[in-house]
Order: structure tokens, then C-alpha cells, then sequence
């Protein structure tokens, strides 16, 4: 990993000159035999790529409103081309979003347009050669599927939506990703994204009931597969052993302890993160969410709140209800949905994200903080591109911005917000997301993250912040691997839930 | 003999362009949208999602957040050509509407300032290293064929005076499918000419994202899949089978 450089900071906001070439080969490596046929997919590129990836675009174009339009739609306004933190920090002109997106296009139009047909030169359309697949697998696992193009596009074209496509033809044909791949067998086979399976998950769990006892003095519980418990608490594996995501485990279990919540969480579905979404198949996607419907049934819970992890809790919020019937407003005759429906206590929404737990106990009183125990921390927040841009919480549009940053003001006492074009719906991507975070990308992880440093570093020298929360897991791990090249401590980056760990007062109720 | 070849190019071109975005309007309100996917913060509500599209379709709202100089041309442009169209009914209408009739000395100008923004367009796609870049040949030709429509136009009324009464006779005429001759002004011709490729263009070019910005999910949809269950038809089957 000799070739990893952190781009040198410049002032804000810069657009870049094009290095053509600049990231061409630098994709991340191919699922083996083995990890692709365990998920259903061809082992290897098959021998009629050419025909089956036309075909399955065909069948996409006809199942996705999205992509049908998307690929229509593009008028090369450049709106978007400036607006990806990977374009931003490699300088490769492919990393624009509408390049992107033009890699799919060109070969749509040779194939399904007459114009592309009659006259491919002239409207850019491109036969699908081995090299043009090449150029997909390249740059479509250079998106983060952020969608933060998508929300200056003119017409709401969502690069993520393109790329998701892409990657799915590509699976299709037996060309998949490792790291996505991998982690999907893992999650099919032992129940969540790390492969901890059930005996490894339950002596985690005993062990920070000691650690907590142990700074606490409170019996703090950390409960697992738990039939009649209230709430099922579904969140990324990452929080079960890594840091910093781990405080936030804790974090989560005080403020049910706190309220009195009776909680549990499950073996069989012990993860939040879903990369079926990452690669673009309904399929996957689907048997994923899958499981948290059935472990809800299986414990009998009457809510089901998501812990901090982007992704998931896109997936969560805006498919769960789709995929799997968590949620409301059911058909009556959707038996499979009814079925779940009927169990869950509708006076709460379903699913909750954790944060929307902690601020209405907060809003009920029920939760007290000594703050000053946040003292040391200067804050910042850190929007996540799949909360921020992809779901919502609470009541009201945007609630997903207001709701942590409220959180995080009732429990410390310094908050500050980094430049307002790059928070809220307008946020950086971490660098890491959409499945790209692997030490294969850990050159494009690096550059990707450049936008995001810059601004944190400006807070960091206007305003003296030493702590960066965030609701990720994803962002999390991502920080924590790449600030430190670029000078920061990595001990900066936190989950929101770690400050209410902090500052929760457990005996006060 | 120079009418009647208009005429028949006018009834084909529109046929065409009729046929042409019905036919993709019908394919894109056809596919179906199998997941929730707007872009947020997004509206809970249809009111909301109604307002939402009309501050994107009359105030180009997302772009005006993405680039300041694209969003005054781009804006420029289209505020213009819809100007310039509305103005153009005139030579549809007999007696002019009273609105059209008011509009036209701003239509008029309208003309100049739709040549500016398409030129300031096309500087962009020329000289900025990005646009460039994602710049194909009919990118290009397309800013061109409206700058020749908009130049031609603009000629006939600042340089040499064409024959609007006979034009006029002739497009009555054409909605009554009773062809009137077409005064032979080379200008005219090359407008008219230009207006027809334009027609014919439309429905196979980058033009369709008129209508598909109607349809982009990422915009139309309300933001509440916690409150209702969204299913397409080909994902609901995968239910049925368990
Ligand atoms: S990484 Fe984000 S901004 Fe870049 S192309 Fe993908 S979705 Fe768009
Ligand atoms: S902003 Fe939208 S229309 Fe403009 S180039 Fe990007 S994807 Fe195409």
C-alpha cells in the first residue's frame, strides 16, 4: 500500500482540473468463484457477457422507473459534475457523476435508442466491449451511491440509482465486487456483516455488562434473544466489538435501562447494514430485510428500532416497510405484512431510529445528563449521506438533520457546525460507503475523503473542535482509518450516542 | 411548391413529435418505481410534492443550488423560449387572443435574450475543461440548431421583413388542412426548416427530459414509507410464492 497519498488541502470551494485516467484500474478486487456462487450469482464472467448484461439492462429498464428516465433525461448540463467528493479528491474526470452515469448511458443508447442505433457517434453511444465493462466494474465501484449529485441535478438524477444498476448487470454476469459479495455470504450464513457468530455475539455482550459495572457500578443489561421484549434493537455488527462504535452500544443500552425499556437484541439477525441495497439487486435486498421480520415475529416485539448505521437505516426507514412489512398502512389483504402489522405497537413509528428513541425520552424528561461530563469535547456533527439524503426522522422534513444535533445539545455543552454547503442534505460523503470500504480502495477512501477534511480542518482551526459524532458505522470505521493520514487524531470521530453515554445520569430515575 | 413540401414536413414532424413523447410518457409512467427513493428533505405530502415540482419546473431550484452561471442562462433560455412560443401563437390564432396580442412586443425581446443564453450555454460547453468533457457531437448541434432557429427568427424581424400575413395564411391554413402558399423568403425557409428538425428531433434526443422530469422519483415522490406500504406489482409476486 506504498501509493497512498492524502491530497493536499486547498481552500474551499476549489473545482478541480481533470486527470484523465487518473483512478483507471484502481478498482477494487473481483469476488472469487466461491463467493459469488454462494449468493446465487455466475462464479466468473461468463462466456456470453455481452448478451446476458444487454439482456438484463433490458429487464431493468423495464423494472426501474428510475433508470428509464435517468437514462433519458440527462441533458450534460454539468450541474452534477462538480458535486462528488471522488472527483473532487482524484481529479478523474470519469468520477463526475454525469460521466459516471454516461459509462451505462452510452451503451443504452447504442442499444435501445435509434439515434444510438443509426448514429452512434454522434450521440456518444458505445458498443459494450470487454474494455467498456472493464470501465464499469472500474468506476461504478468508485461511487459511494451518496446521491449527493442527486440533489443538484435539474432532475433529480441519482447517480447512486445508475450505479446500483451497473453493479447489478455486473453481478449478473459474474464480475461482482469482493467485499460486497463476501460480506453478503457472511450475513446469509452467520447472521451479520463481521461473520460473529451467536456464542461469540453472547460473551461479547457478558463482557460489557462488566465493563459498565465496572465504570458505573449499575447493572446495565445487555440482552439477547429475549421472547416479549419490547423493543428488538437492530444495529450494525460493528457496534458489537469495534471502536469507537462500541460506546454507542453502550450508549443505547443506558438510555433503555434509563427509561425502563425492556429490549432485545437477536442472534439470527444481529446486523442493521444491508449491501444488497450496495449492489443493486432487489433479491438480495430483500432476503436481507428479511430477517428482522422474522426475528420480530420470533421474540414477539412490539417495536423495532434501528441503532447508528447509515445505510441501514435508509434501508430501514424507506424499505423495510416495501421489502418486508415493517411499517404501516398495510392492504388488509397483504398477509405478510398484516401479520407483522398487527404486532406492533402503532402508537410509535415503525421502524424508530434509535435517535428518535432517545429524543422523545428526552422530550418526556424521562432521561437527565450532566453535560459538563461532555466538556472536553468541541463538536461537530458529521451528516451521513443515507440519513441525510436517502430517509428522515421524526415528523417533519429534515428531521433527520434537526433530531441528532438536538440529541447532541441536550447532552454536551459546545456544539458547532462545520461550512453550511457541505452539512445537511448537501453533507460529504466519509469516502467509505456504497461497499468501498476495503483496504483494496484505501487510495480512493483517502482522496474521497478530502472534501470532508478540509472542512473539519477549518472547524478544527476557527473553532478548536476535537470531536467529530456521526451515526454511522460506516463513516465511523472510515474516519477512524483515514484521519490519520491526514494529520487528525483518530479518536476525534464518535457515534452521537456515545456522548449520551457520557453524560447520562443512571441512578437519577 | 415550396408549401406544400412544409406542409406535408409540418403534419409528419408533428405527428411525429405527438406519437413520439406520447409513446415515451406512456413508457415512463409505465415502469414501475419499486422503491421509495426521494431525494431528502422531501415532502410528506401531495400539496408538497406539487409545490416541490413547480419550484424545479419554473425556478430550476436545484440547479440555482449547483451552479449560479448555468442556472442565469439556463433560466434565461427556456424563460425565453417559452416566451417566444407563447408569442408565436399569433400566427395560430385568428382573431389574436387578447394576452398574445399584449405579449408581443416582449416576445420580441425575448428572441435576443434566448440567442444570449444559448450562446452563453454553448460558451460553457466550449470553454469550461468539465463540459466539455461530457460534451458529445449532439450536444453540441442541438445548442446549435436553436441558435440558427432563434438567429433566423430574430432576421426576419430586424433585417429582412418576411411576409407574416401569407406565413400566417399558411399556418391557418395547415389546421384546416387547406394549404395556402408559403411566402418564398430564403430566412423563412431555413426557420421553418430548423423548426421541423427540432420536431422530428425531440422525442429520440436528451429533449425528453421535459417530460422526464415529471417522472424522476427521486422528486415526484412523498417522502412516507414508514406511514404506507409501497410495493410494484413484479415485487408483490415474490410474496405470493412464499
Ligand atoms: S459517489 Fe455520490 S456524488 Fe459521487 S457519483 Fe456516486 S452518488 Fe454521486
Ligand atoms: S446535473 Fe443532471 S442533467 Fe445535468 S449533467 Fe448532471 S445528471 Fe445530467
Amino acid at each position: 500500500m506504498s501509493d497512498i497519498t492524502a491530497p493536499a488541502y486547498r481552500t474551499i470551494p476549489i473545482i478541480p482540473a481533470l486527470k484523465p485516467g487518473a483512478m483507471e484500474g484502481k478498482g477494487p478486487f473481483v469476488a472469487s468463484d466461491k463467493l459469488n456462487e454462494a449468493i446465487g450469482f455466475p462464479g466468473q464472467l461468463v462466456e456470453d457477457w455481452h448478451d446476458r448484461a444487454i439482456a438484463r439492462m433490458g429487464e431493468l429498464l423495464t423494472k426501474y422507473r428510475s433508470l428509464k428516465v435517468f437514462m433519458d433525461a440527462c441533458v450534460h448540463c454539468g450541474a452534477c459534475s462538480d458535486k462528488c467528493h471522488y472527483f473532487i479528491g482524484t481529479q478523474d474526470p470519469k468520477n463526475m457523476p454525469v460521466a459516471r452515469q454516461d459509462l451505462l448511458r452510452s451503451v443504452y443508447r447504442r442499444y435501445f435508442t435509434l439515434p444510438g442505433k443509426l448514429f452512434p457517434k454522434l450521440v456518444g453511444a458505445r458498443d459494450l466491449t470487454r474494455e467498456v465493462l472493464d470501465e464499469w466494474y472500474n468506476y461504478f465501484n468508485q461511487c459511494s451511491e451518496c446521491r449527493r449529485c442527486s440533489v443538484f441535478c435539474p432532475y433529480g438524477i441519482d447517480t447512486a440509482e445508475v450505479t446500483m444498476a451497473a453493479r447489478e448487470i455486473l453481478d449478473s454476469v459474474g464480475y461482482g465486487q469482493k467485499y460486497s459479495n463476501e460480506i453478503i455470504g457472511k450475513v446469509h450464513k452467520i447472521g451479520n456483516n463481521l461473520g460473529l457468530p451467536g456464542p461469540a455475539l453472547q460473551d461479547t455482550l457478558e463482557g460489557l455488562e462488566e465493563d459498565v459495572k465496572d465504570a458505573t457500578g449499575i447493572d446495565v443489561r445487555f440482552p439477547m434473544d429475549v421472547k416479549g421484549a419490547e423493543v428488538l434493537l437492530i444495529t450494525p455488527s460493528a457496534d458489537f466489538f469495534a471502536e469507537p462504535h462500541i460506546d454507542s452500544l453502550i450508549g443505547y443500552a443506558k438510555v433503555f435501562h434509563a427509561t425502563g425499556t425492556s429490549w432485545t437484541l437477536s442472534s439470527m439477525s444481529s446486523e442493521a447494514g444491508n449491501f444488497g441495497m450496495f449492489i443493486g439487486n432487489y433479491d438480495q435486498l430483500r432476503a436481507i430485510a428479511m430477517r428482522i421480520r422474522q426475528a420480530a415475529l420470533e421474540l414477539g416485539v412490539k417495536r423495532i428500532v434501528v441503532g447508528e448505521c447509515g445505510h441501514a437505516w435508509r434501508v430501514a426507514y424507506s424499505f423495510w416497510n416495501t421489502l418486508t412489512g415493517v411499517g404501516d398502512g398495510a392492504d388488509p389483504n397483504d398477509r405478510f405484512a398484516q401479520m407483522l402489522q398487527k404486532q406492533l405497537d402503532h402508537r410509535y413509528k415503525q421502524p424508530a431510529h434509535i435517535c428518535e428513541f432517545t429524543w422523545d425520552m428526552i422530550q418526556d424528561e424521562r432521561l437527565t445528563f450532566d453535560k459538563t461530563a461532555n466538556d472536553k469535547y468541541i463538536i461537530t456533527f458529521h451528516d451521513s449521506c443515507n440519513v441525510a439524503r436517502g430517509s428522515r426522522m421524526g415528523d417533519l422534513p429534515g428531521g433527520q438533520f434537526e433530531i441528532p444535533r438536538n440529541i447532541i445539545k441536550a447532552v454536551a455543552n459546545n456544539f458547532v457546525e462545520m461550512a453550511p454547503n457541505t452539512t445537511r442534505e448537501q453533507t460529504f460523503c466519509c469516502g467509505g460507503g456504497g461497499g468501498l470500504l476495503t483496504d483494496d480502495l484505501l487510495d480512493l477512501r483517502v482522496k474521497g475523503a478530502l472534501p470532508r477534511m478540509e472542512v473539519l480542518q477549518q472547524a478544527v482551526d476557527e473553532h478548536g473542535v476535537n470531536f467529530m459524532a456521526t451515526i454511522c458505522a460506516i463513516c465511523k470505521a472510515q474516519f477512524t482509518k483515514v484521519m490519520p493520514i491526514y494529520g487528525f487524531d483518530r479518536r476525534m470521530v464518535g457515534g452521537v450516542h456515545q456522548l449520551v453515554s457520557n453524560a447520562i445520569q443512571l441512578g437519577a430515575k | 411548391m415550396a408549401s406544400i413540401v412544409f406542409a406535408i414536413l409540418f403534419y409528419l414532424a408533428t405527428l411525429l413529435l405527438v406519437v413520439g413523447v406520447l409513446f415515451r410518457i406512456s413508457t415512463y409512467a409505465g415502469t414501475p418505481a419499486p422503491l421509495k427513493i426521494p431525494t431528502t428533505p422531501a415532502p410528506t405530502t401531495t400539496g408538497g410534492v406539487v409545490l416541490r415540482m413547480t419550484r424545479e419546473v419554473l425556478f430550476f431550484e436545484s440547479l440555482f443550488k449547483a451552479n449560479l452561471w448555468t442556472w442565469v442562462l439556463g433560466w434565461l433560455f427556456h424563460g425565453s423560449l417559452a416566451l417566444v412560443i407563447l408569442r408565436h401563437l399569433r400566427y395560430f390564432t385568428d382573431p389574436v387572443w387578447d394576452w398574445v396580442a399584449f405579449i408581443q412586443p416582449f416576445g420580441m425581446y425575448a428572441g435576443i435574450t434566448m440567442l444570449l443564453g444559448l450562446c452563453g450555454l454553448w460558451a460553457r460547453r466550449l470553454f469550461v475543461e468539465r463540459i466539455r468533457y461530457i460534451s458529445t457531437p449532439s450536444d453540441h448541434l442541438m445548442l446549435l440548431l436553436l441558435i440558427g432557429i432563434a438567429a433566423s427568427g430574430l432576421s426576419m424581424k430586424f433585417i429582412a421583413h418576411t411576409d407574416v400575413i401569407s406565413v400566417k395564411n399558411f399556418f391557418i391554413g395547415l389546421m384546416r388542412f387547406d394549404i395556402k402558399p408559403l411566402p418564398a423568403d430564403p430566412l423563412l425557409v431555413v426557420h421553418l426548416s430548423l423548426v421541423v428538425l427540432l420536431l422530428v428531433v425531440f422525442p429520440f434526443s436528451k429533449l425528453l427530459h421535459a417530460p422526464g422530469v415529471f417522472f424522476s422519483p427521486t422528486r415526484n415522490q412523498k417522502d412516507d414509507p414508514r406511514e404506507r406500504r409501497h410495493i410494484a406489482p413484479w415485487a408483490k409476486s415474490f410474496e405470493v410464492s412464499e
